[in-house]
């Protein structure tokens, strides 16, 4: 067992210095130099780019660079070159405000897609799982934005609220009531997005999970031994169909990052995944690479948490 | 339904009781049973014809349809509506008589620039899918097939040193970098004399060090597809379209490169059973070579979870393109896509909604179609739900 | 026969399935009857109908694509066809229990065996937690499993392919059911672990006052287990009788086919009878006897007519009218 996790550490350690190189060269790699950026703008004197350079190691060679650039990371000294801040900060305040769109989000389609895709397997073939078949497949196959101006339209047009941004401009002086209801509508459209195309997808897996399950030998003994139906389906079946998504639960933090570029962009919610997208726009090379090495970090730790989780959950595998 | 089956009149022992089937209409006949994954393929087959006529229609000097043509006064135009023909000049006026499907903000006519749009779609969908499953089967096929291999600590130095000379070279130090790439070719150039010669000498044993094993390949492929799982896909892509020049060929490429890993995975697994199965061990005692056993025996049987794959793989490139158009990195203008149509109606939500929803429900439409006849296509390649009917 | 002997009668039963555009008829017409205390045992090659009459028995065919197309399976004198699944519940694991092939997919991987044993009591009887621990300890004491108290605790994994099977025996047995049917239990296991599972069968049954249906393919388990055979051909009952009747004076081609196909030491050096062909699949079956395209027996009018059962007396029947010479055809 601690073999076993010693053994997944060091891996997961060199993957993530594979991962730093392999983004670093990406990005210095690619035509077109921080400095040249917005030549028309005329804050970029030929000055300015010059304490730029120096300030960021530009000259020297790229594995220099490189070394100089995850120092800084770990030492916490990384600036954006935009606006001089902090990265780390930066991400972490924009971390929180994303956190709240993450947790609605990730409450949502775990907790709905679950029953729909066990009802679906149980009552296979028949009306229930053909239309919630049919659900899934739009959800998934929306384009994320056009189902997000759908949805403003909808609401906007219906309840006259607005929704974009995390809070209505000069709302906070109202009373505490509408505060929190202007909060609760702010926060519920976007989040109700980033779980659908979820929903879709996770429900389709518990259902194929499902029916995987349900004709197994065991389900049949289970049947034989004359338990109730619900015992046979959420014991003996759901306990075996769970156990993949163990692997998934681990992938959920990931998730904090690379899905919500779109949704928080469209409705200007000041979250990490439009932090980054403004970083990109702006080629603002420490923090694309910081995001980048965050969430390629969520990745292995979120892997590493479900191996972790899998040993636990399945008795089969027992290192 | 139930019927004695139209039976010959004797039934010798040869004779076969259930009624021959090639296995294509056997597939068939599961196939018509999914009603969603029929009508999949008939609109991905009348969006292939789109795609297509509309490629011809919109493209040349002088188009049928013109994507291009502004007419400033016509802006905004709902669909169905007529041209003011008096304020147009002759060529300017519609092909078909009316706005099909509207105007845009700069007046061009939105039904022209759906038709170069779904060109765009379709090929960034099969382009970025075809790279990503060449690359998937081909690694997924080594790590499959010669993943217990491993690789000796010689290759894994004349690799370093090729790839510093390379690296030097390109920095401008050509001399030491020319010295670095004959050495490596000095080398190679060796080891396959050595072949040729096809003496299998036992090395001297001061050499031995350099034919020590490092990893296997399974492993380094493997690993590579851990590496490339790290990263955020769409922000990655997007990270690296915004780098490079904007081009249609740059998004498909990037698109590929960023999605292989799922294939590899696939035909891996595959493989792995696949190789230990006795038909493979029968070609390979028969002498068959490597090459033929991969792809004349083994590749048909992965074959199928790689298809499916590559179905739902293009619905999402289609997708990621008009997720890229959408927040201005896609297909640059004036070139016309479904993505960009739709991110210039956002601004004219509420005046022009149809700039919204036409291209919105025709990306949907497109990409639904792709989903279900790829899950279609898995229901019937998969034999355990084969069994259940 | 006597009826108050009797446990367990299937009469006519037909279950068939059905696709798009296919019925196959995998149980057609078949009956069978079971005593008390008595082993019987259920004999053809796979896909013949057994196990699938067998799961009727307990309501466990799925449905659809499964059909029970007609017939009747009297337990206690209790009709067990259209009875609701609140009552079937009430039945499985208590009075008819099973045995199933696999016992390694058979046992649910995740719980331990003291869990899935004791669960079986749980469901049927109200007693307490302890308690039910005792007598999951004895049931596997009683079938042979060493340190049955740390056994408990084990998952299926964890034993061998023998005590697995003992585990799924000793779950069967937890509610002392009346006849435990058991669906080929020994095939997936070596054979020096096959001959134990039976003597541990056949000592139970002898204990418990029990009767076992005994589903399997292979005549030398039959000849080692049985009180009276029933052999199965293409859904339907080929012949029946007493095991001395099958073994010493079969009068179907079928079966005489099967004994000529063992290997015996008096056929030492020789090569093996084989039966050509194959089973036909239960879709297509050819019209008149289902035997006749395999049969060396066959006449013109096996093509076409249906063969009835023809006594040879004391419980010993065949379905060939051709062997049976008395020149009527059988009804």
């Amino acid at each position: 067992m601690l073999s076993f996790i010693g053994r997944s550490f060091i891996q997961k350690i060199i993957t993530i210095i594979f991962v730093s190189v392999i983004s670093f060269l990406i990005i210095h790699l690619a035509p077109g130099e921080p400095s040249q950026v917005d030549p028309l703008n005329p804050k970029f004197t030929p000055e300015v780019v010059e304490r730029f350079r120096k300030e960021f190691h530009l000259d020297e060679p790229l594995y220099k660079q490189y070394l100089f650039f995850y120092q800084d990371l770990f030492t916490g000294k990384t600036v954006s070159w935009k606006d001089n801040q902090s990265v780390l900060k930066k991400i972490w305040e924009r971390f929180l405000n994303s956190l709240p769109l993450f947790i609605l989000g990730t409450i949502l389609t775990w907790t709905l897609s679950f029953p729909v895709g066990i009802r679906s397997a149980i009552f296979r073939g028949g009306l229930y799982d053909r239309s919630a078949t049919f659900f899934s497949y739009l959800l998934i196959s929306i384009p994320g934005f056009f189902f997000a101006y759908i949805l403003i339209i909808l609401v906007v047009t219906r309840f006259h609220v607005p929704v974009l941004g995390m809070e209505t401009f000069g709302i906070s002086d109202a009373s505490w009531p509408s505060v929190a209801m202007d909060r609760i509508w702010h926060l519920l459209i976007p989040s109700v997005l980033g779980a659908t195309a979820g929903i879709a997808v996770l429900s389709r897996y518990v259902r194929s999970q499902m029916l995987e399950v349900e004709g197994q030998d065991y389900v049949r003994t289970a049947k034989a031994k004359g338990l109730p139906p619900d015992t046979v389906h959420y014991k003996h079946a759901l306990r075996n169909a769970l156990i993949p998504f163990v692997t998934m639960f681990g992938l959920i933090l990931p998730g904090l990052i690379g899905g919500s570029v779109i949704i928080e962009s469209i409705f200007s919610w000041p979250g990490i995944g439009r932090m980054a997208y403004e970083a990109i726009l702006a080629r603002d090379y420490p923090v694309i690479l910081t995001v980048n090495f965050v969430s390629a970090v969520l990745v292995l730790v979120g892997t590493f948490i479900s191996d972790i989780l899998y040993m636990v959950v399945d008795p089969r595998i027992r290192i | 339904m139930i019927e004695e089956s139209a039976s010959p009149p004797d039934y010798g022992l040869e004779q076969p009781l259930a009624p021959r089937r090639t296995r294509l209409e056997e597939f068939w006949l599961l196939f018509r049973q999914n009603r969603l994954a029929i009508m999949g393929l008939i609109i991905f087959i009348l969006f292939f014809c789109i795609a297509f006529t509309g490629l011809l229609l919109t493209s040349g000097s002088d188009p049928v349809f013109d994507p291009s043509l502004v007419r400033l006064q016509e802006k905004l135009r709902a669909p169905f509506s007529k041209p003011h023909l008096e304020t147009l000049r002759p060529n300017e006026i519609p092909t078909l008589g009316i706005y099909l499907l509207g105007t845009d903000d700069l007046g061009r006519d939105v039904f022209s620039r759906m038709l170069q749009g779904a060109w765009v779609s379709l090929t960034v969908g099969f382009v970025a899918v075809g790279i990503s499953v060449i690359i998937g089967i081909f690694m997924g096929g080594i790590a499959g097939y010669f993943g217990q291999r491993h690789i000796r600590l010689d290759q894994v130095l004349v690799t370093c040193l090729l790839s510093a000379g390379a690296a030097l070279v390109f920095f401008n130090q050509a001399k030491w970098g020319a010295v670095l790439l004959v050495l490596g070719h000095a080398y190679i150039f060796y080891l396959l004399l050595m072949r040729l010669i096809a003496v299998r000498k036992i090395p001297p044993k001061r050499f031995e060090l350099l034919h020590l094993d490092t990893i296997s390949i399974d492993t380094l492929i493997m690993r590579l597809v851990d590496i490339m799982l790290c990263f955020p896909s769409f922000f990655l892509i997007l990270t690296v379209v915004a780098l490079l020049p904007a081009s249609i060929y740059n998004i498909m490429i990037v698109i590929g490169l960023t999605s292989w890993m799922g294939t590899t995975r696939f035909v891996r697994a595959e493989f792995l059973s696949l190789r230990e199965q006795d038909f493979v061990a029968a070609a390979r005692a028969l002498g068959v070579d490597n090459f033929r056993i991969i792809f004349r025996h083994m590749m048909p049987n992965a074959i199928a979870p790689v298809l499916v794959s590559a179905t739902i793989g293009i619905a999402t490139a289609i997708l990621t393109e008009a997720g890229l158009s959408f927040l201005g990195f896609g297909v640059p203008p004036p070139h016309a896509t479904w993505g960009n149509i739709l991110s210039d109606g956002k601004n004219f939500i509420f005046d022009a909604p149809w700039l919204t929803f036409v291209p919105g429900f025709s990306i949907l439409v497109v990409v639904l179609a792709f989903n279900l006849f790829g899950e279609g296509l898995r229901d019937v390649l998969n034999p355990k739900l084969r069994e259940r009917h | 026969m006597n009826h108050q002997n009797t446990l367990l009668s299937v009469n006519n039963l037909k279950v068939y399935f059905r696709s798009d555009d296919t019925l196959a008829r995998a149980v057609d017409g078949v009956s069978y009857e079971i005593r008390r205390e008595e082993t019987v045992c259920l004999v053809g090659e796979s896909g013949c109908g057994k196990t699938v009459s067998a799961l009727s028995i307990l309501g466990l065919i799925p449905q659809p694509p499964g059909e029970i197309a007609g017939g009747s399976i009297l337990f206690n004198g209790q009709e067990l066809l259209g009875l609701g699944d609140e009552d079937l519940q009430k039945i499985r694991g208590n009075q008819i229990a099973m045995v199933f092939q696999e016992p390694l997919t058979s046992l649910n991987p995740v719980f331990t065996i003291g869990d899935q044993i004791g669960e079986a009591i749980n469901i049927h009887e109200n007693i307490a937690e302890a308690e039910v621990n005792a007598r999951c300890i004895q049931l596997l004491t009683d079938v042979g499993i060493p340190s049955p108290a740390e056994r408990m605790s084990a998952y299926p994994h964890e034993l061998s392919g023998g005590q697995r099977q003992r585990v799924m025996i000793a779950m069967a047995l937890a509610c002392n059911p009346d006849l435990v049917i058991a669906d080929e239990p020994t095939t997936a296991l070596d054979v020096t672990v096959q001959s134990q599972i039976l003597k541990l069968l056949r000592s139970i049954q002898k204990e418990r006052a029990m009767s076992i249906l005994y589903i399997t393919h292979d005549l030398g388990v039959v000849a080692n287990i049985a009180d009276r055979v029933y052999v199965m051909y293409a859904g339907v009952i080929a012949e029946q009788g007493s095991t001395e009747n099958i073994f010493r004076q079969s009068q179907h081609p079928y079966t005489q086919g099967l004994l000529a196909s063992l290997p015996t030491r008096s056929k030492r050096g020789q090569r093996l009878h084989s039966i050509p062909g194959t089973v036909p699949s239960a879709a297509y079956k050819p019209p008149g006897c289902p035997f006749h395209p395999r049969c060396p027996h066959a006449i013109t009018r096996c093509r076409e007519e249906y063969p009835g059962m023809c006594d040879y007396g004391g419980g010993h029947l065949a379905r060939c009218p051709v062997m049976f010479k008395n020149d009527q055809w059988c009804k």
